[in-house]
């Protein structure tokens, strides 16, 4: 289980990666805690011929608070975030998501982008990106593009980044006080990927709904009416049309009943306590 | 040390405290918790050594047309490349216990019969080195049908694995104790059912490692490894490689990273790198990595049983008659199938049915071939028994514990001589299980299920009992040869220990024992032992385990397996100390004017027990017999080395029916559980759980929970966690630890040991029994009734998970509100893992246009993702060589694709395979073209199978993956067809394709 052979940058600024972006293109790719990549790299499963590590890139390691916005930047850890001072009143949603990504040891290294460029369906970060409309700030040479979560998101391990840009910072809007969340994640063990992974928060009218793990990239949608009866059937067709699949943990069937059984468990959760 | 005494001269004359019994701290611990353990891996190499990789097979079953290894042994770096046509062309088959023509050379030859099985070795100046050139090898394969369930492979027109055998039934045994049909045909109450246990192992962190090296000089082999044992398996291997086992020989690093029976099976990997080393002229190194392990090395049989008992009204079981099949994988590797003859002894469990009718089906899958895995053959019987147990009850209306005390053996039969051969030594079963009722508080358990029942959950109590057997008796393998071939080869019977006590010219005391152990405790245990014998403290005595089959004391039983250590390590330990004490008692005899069997030792010396003062130091007898063996009473050996060899009297050969002591001490186990499930998420969680065990004497108690809690968490993780899971197609889907999941510390439920009065073992020399494997038998069992009770199943299927029991528990599932609401492809009928999908993209160019494309090789080249090379090969079929991935993921594939059914420009049939070095796939579709809106509708269905690395480890992402890659296939079609150009002058078309495949700009 050794890698294949790459040229290894050990970038010591931000335009030296992208300097190496736009000369390498698909073949480079970006290296910061390496929590996912390594272990495609050792089985072989990823082969990019240039391996750039950003890691060094502390000026890009910050959380700060700033127009209504939390920015987190590239190389920032999701322990790092997790410890952030204001994360529960700032993000509550992400306070409550970050313990499932992974297990402490991956947190310490793992970093909040690199979940986000790695664009796992099941992932913790990406949901969370998708649910609370946050939006990623990516740099290249040629100048800076700023995608919503929607735009970003576009399937299986896949996003809307280009070759050669690199993402620098992730944004999540700063909650407000009255907004309520709610996060369940069904693993078979804990830190395990994801079965099922259910974000909920409060709208100003209704309750949205995020959910990862079912379809190729996790997928928000917005409930208005939230009667028994109506509240079901939208599930339900929600369910439907996040699909799943069987693999080996979980059938598409047992993945779909989750969304309808904790979706509205979820759903009636935060909604209940607005009429508290 | 807390544990260490220290004592005034005083006390001197009286015996000490025995350690044997105490939680004397481990004296391995330092060593390992400050990084200085020496693992395989450690051990520095002689310059020179080559490193090797492995390839692997991503059929499960496929005849082997060619290999060229031209291009591989062309690149810098590799020395050799080693095929099984070369292993056959030098060792000889490696030998298995049963009578059927099967060959097993380590490699494969002509076909390979599961997915992972090893093709070639590369051996390079680096292991990196070697993995790059494992792609240079080119292998065609011809794929064949697999067979994967063990009823289906036996049927007449199932494919067969190994044509010499002609039948993937290898062998069939049957056996009969007491009179089981006339018990059937008068039984008051009868019941039947199957059960089926999974596939699964115990992985251990390290994995295997050897370092073998041909010596030319010699013609012999040295390998340093961690192999375990037992050491029967040294001449299995030097048969194969042709030499005498003096000319093989093995070594083995002073610690393992774990073992658990599965590090047995890694011989033949030896063996292969013997051969490789001979080819290559240096040193082979070998680490066998995480997925290698997980998809090749081995694992616990899966099996079927049909269980049927006759049995009273009152619940009293009269007769068992069980038929296995017992599914072995693709190759039968010594001491395979020996698990369910080593058990066979024990068939009755703890209880007193009389006659027993056991039919064994020994059966070849398509499957990684199995190994020794801690549990040995037991988790599989005691799933049948225990099962059983709770069906009866349920059946009657019992309480299931009423039950099992309805049918245990009473406290006066033993030694009892159970119907299939096994000699129970020493028990008090209803006492035992009195004790665990009472120290394990099941009425609070009781209460808490009733509590939970009434607050509408769903919550059962499981029970399951088990007898743990120790120290195999190296007969019992024979019983899988007939009687007359018994007869033929002679008597095997009994299992040989060696131990070895020294105390040099300083009085310091060295032992040196043949268990290979890899982190239990060993040397702390015998240190105890040796402690007492001698009057020292066990921090003054060095213990050795590792052993040298050139050097050191060994027989075919040595080694780490089968919970001898506590049996049999321990009693030849004891019993080369004893030597060792009566010849310092009577050296120091001559001095101190007493009879020597009446001196005391403690202390560090020998004492007159009367007479404090009158002492010798043990040193200075020790030395008398080093300095000056001339001072020696008459006729004493000189030095201080005694060296025991022990086999019990009670492992006898077996008689003509196939009854057989299978193993020296028997060991009793009682467990229960409650177990409450989530009504919304099918959630399993063990309340509590209580195992009760009476192992004899217990020589360190700490060590013993240890012991305890580790084969707890494998059979938990069994029961809840742990699957081998293979496709329909033999495809493997387990290939890394996000895919089989260990039960971790986090999932750990509280674990309360309840330690019996114990019934010290009478053949053990301390007393002792065996206790490392009791949990795997028993928890897998102990949690299924449980849940059987909570769930009212009859059938409750392992690893239990929330989506197996939401198939049982689940009503059928509610349809969307509209049929397009479905837009994700439905999963194949019947399980597997085939990849299907269907869907529809509309394309802005004609039906003709679009036929076109995909019929000419230049476009279609321009169409189909990563296309690097495509070549027209026949009428509609070509060959191409594509980069295909989704996201980070990459590999290079050769692909072969067949259009058929062609029906212009309208439909068209297509067939097709992808092989590579991330795996292998095929695949059938079909895609209609119809006129719409000024474009075509191109509509597509897929049905596929994916093999090798990419589905071992990927299984979550295969279904998104195949979509992705129709995304981008579509993309491309769009894009050759003026789509791309044409955006802007179609706009709406075109974002609605791209909406609709998801790639919106």
């Amino acid at each position: 289980m050794k890698p294949a052979p790459f040229d290894l940058v050990i970038a010591e600024s931000l335009d030296e990666v992208l300097a190496c972006l736009a000369e390498h293109g698909e073949e480079a790719r970006i290296i910061a805690g390496g929590q996912s990549l390594m272990a495609m790299l050792n089985m072989r499963l990823a082969r990019p011929s240039v391996l750039v590590d950003i890691s060094r890139l502390r000026d890009l390691s910050y959380i700060r608070s700033d127009k209504g916005w939390l920015e987190i930047g590239a190389t920032a850890t999701q322990a790092e975030l997790m410890a952030w001072p204001e994360l529960a009143t700032r993000a509550p949603l992400l306070a409550q998501a970050l313990p499932h990504v992974g297990h402490f040891q991956t947190r310490n290294r793992g970093t909040v982008c690199g979940s986000l460029c790695h664009a796992d369906p099941s992932s913790e970060l990406p949901l969370s990106l998708a649910t609370l409309g946050g939006e990623v700030v990516l740099r290249s040479r040629r100048g800076k593009r700023v995608l919503s979560a929607a735009e970003f998101q576009t399937g299986m391990l896949t996003t809307a980044r280009r070759p050669e840009e690199m993402m620098v910072a992730a944004r999540f809007p700063v909650q407000d006080k009255e907004t309520r969340f709610a996060f369940r994640e069904i693993a078979r063990r804990h830190g395990d990927f994801a079965i099922v992974a259910l974000a909920a928060m409060t709208l100003p009218h209704g309750v949205r709904l995020g959910v990862g793990g079912l379809a190729e990239a996790p997928t928000a949608e917005d409930f208005r009416d939230l009667s028994d009866s109506a509240l079901d059937d939208a599930l339900n067709d929600f369910a439907w049309r996040l699909g799943g699949a069987d693999d080996i943990h979980a059938s598409a069937r047992y993945r779909r009943e989750m969304v309808r059984r904790l979706g509205r468990a979820l759903i009636r959760e935060v909604a209940h306590a607005e009429t508290v | 040390m807390s544990d260490s005494r220290t004592a005034t001269a005083a006390e001197a004359a009286e015996p000490q405290t025995p350690y044997v019994g105490r939680s004397v701290l481990r004296s391995e611990n330092r060593a390992l918790l400050t990084g200085r353990g020496q693992f395989c891996d450690d051990i520095p190499v002689k310059r020179g050594t080559l490193h090797a990789a492995v390839l692997r097979s991503p059929h499960a079953h496929a005849e082997i047309e060619s290999i060229d290894v031209a291009k591989c042994l062309a690149r810098p770096g590799v020395l050799a490349v080693v095929t099984g046509e070369d292993m056959k062309r030098h060792i000889g088959s490696m030998k298995i216990p049963v009578d059927a023509p099967l060959e097993y050379y380590g490699l494969a030859v002509d076909k390979v019969c599961f997915a992972g099985e090893a093709v070639a070795v590369v051996c390079a100046t680096d292991r990196y080195l070697a993995e790059d050139a494992l792609d240079d090898i080119e292998v065609v394969y011809r794929p064949l049908d697999p067979v994967l369930d063990p009823l289906k492979a036996v049927e007449s027109d199932a494919p067969v694995l190994h044509p010499a055998v002609g039948s993937n039934l290898v062998s069939q045994h049957h056996f009969q104790h007491g009179d089981p049909n006339a018990a059937f045909d008068s039984a008051e109450r009868r019941i039947g059912f199957d059960i089926v246990y999974p596939r699964n192992s115990i992985p251990p962190i390290e994995g295997f490692v050897c370092v073998a090296e041909h010596l030319p000089e010699t013609g012999g082999y040295d390998v340093l490894s961690n192999f375990p044992g037992p050491f029967g398996m040294h001449s299995v291997m030097a048969w194969s490689l042709k030499v005498p086992g003096n000319k093989l020989r093995l070594r083995s690093p002073p610690n393992a990273g774990g073992n658990f029976g599965v590090k047995l099976t890694m011989f033949p990997s030896m063996v292969v790198m013997c051969v490789a080393s001979k080819l290559a002229g240096k040193p082979v190194k070998w680490v066998e990595d995480r997925f290698e392990h997980l998809i090749a090395a081995n694992s616990a049989p899966n099996r079927v049983t049909r269980v049927e008992a006759a049995y009273t009204k009152d619940g009293e079981v009269t007769a068992l008659r069980l038929e296995h099949w017992d599914d072995h994988g693709a190759h039968l590797r010594a001491p395979m199938p020996g698990p369910i003859f080593r058990m066979h002894g024990t068939t009755s469990n703890a209880y007193k049915f009389k006659h027993l009718d056991v039919t064994m089906n020994i059966v070849v899958t398509n499957k990684c071939p199995s190994g020794a895995v801690r549990g040995f053959g037991g988790p599989q019987l005691y799933y049948a028994t225990e099962r059983l147990m709770q069906r009866i009850a349920v059946e009657l209306d019992l309480d299931p514990l009423e039950v099992l005390l309805r049918n245990i053996l009473p406290a006066d039969v033993f030694p009892y001589r159970a119907p299939a051969g096994a000699v129970y030594d020493s028990g008090n079963y209803a006492r035992c299980i009195e004790e665990a009722v009472e120290q394990g508080r099941l009425a609070d358990l009781k209460r808490r299920r009733d509590e939970a029942r009434a607050a509408g959950k769903y919550y059962g109590i499981g029970y399951a009992i088990g007898i743990e057997p120790s120290q195999s008796n190296m007969g019992y393998i024979a019983i899988a040869k007939s009687a007359e071939q018994r007869r033929k080869s002679g008597p095997k019977d009994g299992a040989i220990i060696y131990a070895t006590v020294a105390v040099d010219a300083s009085g310091a005391v060295n032992v040196v024992c043949d268990s290979v152990p890899q982190g239990q405790g060993h040397a702390t245990t015998l240190a105890q032992v040796v402690a007492d014998q001698l009057g020292l403290a066990p921090e003054a005595i060095t213990v050795n385990t590792e052993l040298d089959t050139e050097k050191d004391a060994w027989s075919i039983a040595s080694g780490n397996y089968s919970s001898r250590f506590a049996a049999g390590v321990g009693s030849a330990t004891y019993l080369a100390a004893t030597r060792v004490r009566e010849k310092l008692a009577r050296i120091a005899s001559t001095t101190l004017n007493r009879p020597a069997d009446e001196l005391v030792f403690a202390d560090g010396k020998i004492c007159d027990p009367d007479n404090p003062e009158n002492a010798v130091p043990l040193r200075r007898a020790a030395a008398l017999a080093h300095w000056s063996p001339g001072s020696l009473p008459e006729g004493m050996e000189p030095g201080v080395r005694e060296r025991a060899s022990w086999s019990a009297q009670e492992l006898m050969t077996s008689n003509d029916a196939g009854e057989i002591n299978c193993e020296l001490a028997y060991g009793f186990i009682f467990d229960y559980c409650g177990v409450e499930i989530d009504p919304v998420t099918f959630d399993v969680k063990v309340d509590r759980y209580v195992t009760a065990h009476d192992c004899g004497t217990i020589l360190n108690p700490a060590l013993l929970e240890g012991q305890i809690g580790g084969s707890f968490a494998a059979g938990f993780g069994a029961a809840l966690y742990e699957e081998f899971v293979y496709g329909d197609d033999g495809a493997f889907f387990s290939g890394s630890l996000a895919d089989y999941l260990i039960a971790t510390a986090a999932e750990m439920p509280q674990l309360d040991v309840v330690h019996c009065t114990p019934t010290p073992s009478p053949v053990t020399l301390l007393g002792a029994k065996g206790v490392g494997e009791g949990n795997t038998y028993t928890t897998p069992v102990c949690i299924a009734n449980a849940v059987a009770e909570a769930l009212s199943l009859e059938d409750v299927v392992l690893p239990v998970t929330p989506s197996r029991l939401g198939a049982l528990l689940l009503e059928s599932e509610r349809e969307p509100s509209s049929p397009t609401a479905k837009t994700a492809p439905q999963p194949a009928k019947g399980g597997g893992r085939n990849l299907v999908g269907d869907g529809s993209v509309d394309v802005p160019a004609p039906p003709e246009e679009v036929w076109r494309t995909l019929l000419d090789p230049d476009s279609l080249a321009a169409v189909v993702p990563g296309c690097r090379s495509l070549e027209a090969v026949g009428d509609n079929a070509y060959k191409a060589s594509v980069d295909i991935g989704v996201g980070p993921v990459r590999g290079t594939f050769r692909a072969e694709v067949r259009l058929y059914d062609l029906e212009e420009p309208v439909k068209a049939s297509l067939e097709g395979s992808l092989a590579g070095a991330l795996g292998s796939g095929g695949g059938t579709g079909e895609v209609r073209l119809e006129p719409h809106e000024g474009g075509t509708r191109v509509t597509y269905s897929y049905s596929a199978q994916v093999s090798g690395k990419v589905a071992a480890v990927g299984g979550r992402m295969l279904d998104g993956a195949a979509r992705s890659l129709i995304q981008q296939f579509f993309k491309g079609l769009v894009s050759q067809t003026g789509g791309g150009q044409g955006a802007a002058g179609a706009p709406g078309a075109w974002r609605r394709l791209l909406a609709k495949l998801g790639l919106g700009t």
